[in-house]
């Protein structure tokens, strides 16, 4: 199977070839150097006119891609690191998003913000946040973010082609260079992939109507153990911690013989409940797990929205995330302030 | 160069005028009466800036307008009804009362109220006209107050890196709600669009005729060089920034309002016959629509609120 890298640039490549009206813009991201994570490699020497290099700007494109997606065009910005998410949020969420809701479902904007996320690179403070919590619940805005248990480049297909309003495309730095899990061969497990039926019918952009938002086209991916006994905690993450979620997943299997169900959305906003919940029913237990800063996050959300739902049924819930502190530059520092496997396999130890 | 245009007669540029006039004076007198949600932003004394720039363009040409830009709506042939609509929130308003006084969309006519943020989409616009090989150009809308929002430089960078067909309209009226220009604006107004290599023309005037040719000369050059513009108006509010917020001096209004009205500017070029008979057809029409909206049906909040964007 093809690295998560791979499949982004492939996407891209794709769509580039496949629809006239895809333009790419970002900084940095003409060849030969191809973006800081080399996602946009190989663009710009294929498509020269569609792929535009840009200032500094991270405002100024967001915006100027809103405009041409309100005037036809499918527009894929990449903001090199995600902490700059924070320079995008009036366009993002007082112009693009907005738009179709007040202009009275008169307009469409059509546009991808790709952007890579996450730390352990040592980056430090403003290279290395996981951000997507301040957009997560922002109405009109698509949040998603791909793991390896489903293929990114398809979910970015997706996104282009199939979404006509505004998405935010998170993508863990650590994925990159990551297999995508071919699922015939996650043999250990039982594997489901789940797509929630769209609640309207839905026309392609290609035939020009019009898709809806609430055409949920994000894969939520279900893994429990084969040939177990049934799970007795649903462990709920998304993005690169999914792998640390398997891997804890495996360890409390063979090491503590505690058995628990995995559910991976790739959709975080809306936000999409309905495997976590129909698992969380199975198991009664919920532990979910982030990279983005413990408090008031989208842990907290998948939660509380799990315990409205369930109630008595819920008997216990717990988070696991970074702690509430910016991501220090130090290895060790970084290593401790960053959730990992550990944590989840003791937290899981104490909720069972 | 000299560009003919196909300018609108007096009569017609009079009843296009006092069509603003009547409307912002109406939506004033009747905001005590609870009719509009909100508040508003009035164009009293700027009339001739929407008129004179907008009188010739296109139909596929885009206008992306600002926090007041009811001049700038009706400027564009928007409808009257609709908008006293969409200000007192009823369904037949523009945007079936979602947006409010800011947050217009019809036709190629958008409109959002926070300062600066539209100068970048406007841009993005004009660049895809532009890809599209369309004829269409933007004419964006701007105060001299959002001259303090950094996204407007990176978006005035970007229209003259890739040649974007957009004319800047910026109309300074010297004043950012109560905070006087001088207070807010530092060095040459000009001269920003300048370092951008942005070509500019300046007017100070509120004569609707020296607006217009110059604004269809920009637009000519805009259309047919795929290039961006500069229109710089200096401009006055009669009115203050929205409803009861004006700390400037009353004679010095009351002295603008006698120097620098674009509607007895231009009045004066109409024999009475014709500016009476235009009066009050645009009276008449002006109390129609507002009564029609006034008995046009608020939203059905149980129906209104489902189906189109997913809820969180």
């Amino acid at each position: 199977m093809p690295t998560v890298l791979y499949a982004l640039n492939a996407a891209l490549q794709n769509a580039l070839a496949s629809d006239e009206r895809v333009v790419i813009m970002g900084e940095d991201i003409l060849d030969p150097y191809g973006g800081a994570f080399k996602v946009t490699r190989g663009l710009s020497d294929s498509f020269p006119d569609r792929v535009i290099t840009t200032p500094i700007s991270e405002a100024g494109i967001v915006g100027i891609a809103a405009g041409m997606a309100l005037r036809g065009l499918l527009p894929v910005v990449e903001i090199m690191f995600g902490d700059f998410i924070t320079l995008i949020a009036d366009q993002v969420i007082n112009h693009a998003a907005k738009f179709r809701w007040m202009y009275n479902d008169q307009v469409r904007v059509p546009i991808v913000i790709r952007t890579p996320m996450g730390g352990r690179r040592g980056y430090g403070p403003t290279h290395s946040q996981t951000m997507e919590k301040f957009f997560i619940g922002v109405p009109g805005l698509r949040v998603l973010a791909p793991n390896t248990f489903s293929d990114p480049g398809d979910l970015l297909s997706k996104a282009i082609f199939e979404d006509n309003d505004p998405v935010l495309f998170i993508e863990n730095k650590l994925l990159y260079l990551n297999t995508i899990h071919d699922s015939n061969r996650l043999s250990e497990f039982e594997f489901f992939e789940q797509t929630p039926e769209p609640n309207f019918y839905h026309h392609s952009k290609h035939n020009g109507t019009i898709a809806d938002l609430s055409n949920n086209y994000a894969p939520t991916c279900m893994l429990s153990l084969r040939d177990a006994p049934p799970p007795v905690l649903t462990i709920a993450a998304y993005g690169y911690i999914s792998e640390f979620a398997y891997q804890a997943a495996l360890n409390l299997a063979y090491e503590y013989e505690v058995f628990t169900e995995l559910v991976y959305p790739t959709q975080l906003s809306p936000c999409d409940m309905g495997a976590i919940l129909s698992s969380t029913k199975r198991t009664g237990r919920l532990l979910v797990v982030e990279e983005g800063t413990h408090n008031l996050g989208w842990g907290a959300e998948v939660i509380a929205q799990t315990a409205e739902n369930l109630g008595s049924r819920l008997l216990s819930a717990r988070r696991i995330a970074a702690l509430n502190l910016p991501i220090p530059a130090s290895g060790p520092l970084e290593e401790a302030v960053l959730p990992g496997i550990e944590h989840i396999i003791q937290a899981a130890q104490k909720m069972v | 160069m000299l560009y003919f245009t196909a300018m609108s007669d007096d009569n017609t540029l009079y009843e296009d005028l006092l069509r603003i006039r009547r409307f912002e004076e109406a939506v004033l007198d009747n905001f005590p009466k609870g009719v509009f949600f909100g508040t508003t932003h009035t164009y009293l004394g700027q009339e001739a800036n929407a008129v004179g720039v907008l009188d010739d363009i296109h139909s596929g040409d885009i206008v992306f307008s600002n926090h007041r830009g009811h001049g700038h709506f009706l400027a564009y042939g928007g409808d009257i009804r609709s908008l006293f609509a969409e200000l007192m929130g009823k369904t037949t308003g523009v945007c079936g009362g979602r947006g409010g006084s800011q947050h217009l969309q019809w036709q190629n006519f958008y409109s959002n109220g926070v300062q600066g943020g539209i100068i970048p989409i406007a841009t993005g616009m004009a660049l895809a006209e532009k890809r599209k090989y369309s004829d269409a150009i933007v004419i964006a809308f701007m105060g001299d107050g959002t001259l303090g929002e950094g996204v407007v430089y990176e978006a005035l960078n970007m229209a003259s890196l890739w040649q974007a067909p957009i004319l800047f309209v910026l109309e300074n009226n010297r004043i950012a709600q109560t905070t006087p220009i001088e207070m807010a604006v530092a060095g040459d107004i000009s001269a920003r669009f300048k370092a951008f290599n942005i070509m500019v023309r300046e007017l100070d005037s509120s004569d609707v005729k020296e607006i217009l040719p110059v604004a269809a000369e920009l637009i000519a050059e805009v259309r047919s060089l795929k290039s961006p513009r500069t229109l710089i108006l200096n401009t006055y509010r009669f009115g203050p920034h929205s409803k009861g917020d004006d700390i400037r001096d009353k004679h010095e209004i009351d002295q603008l309002r006698v120097e620098r009205d674009p509607i007895l500017i231009h009045a004066h070029r109409l024999d009475s016959n014709h500016k009476e008979a235009i009066e009050l057809k645009v009276e008449k029409y002006i109390q129609e629509a507002f009564n029609q909206a006034l008995a046009d049906p608020l939203p059905d909040a149980s129906k209104a609120l489902t189906g189109s964007i997913n809820h969180q």
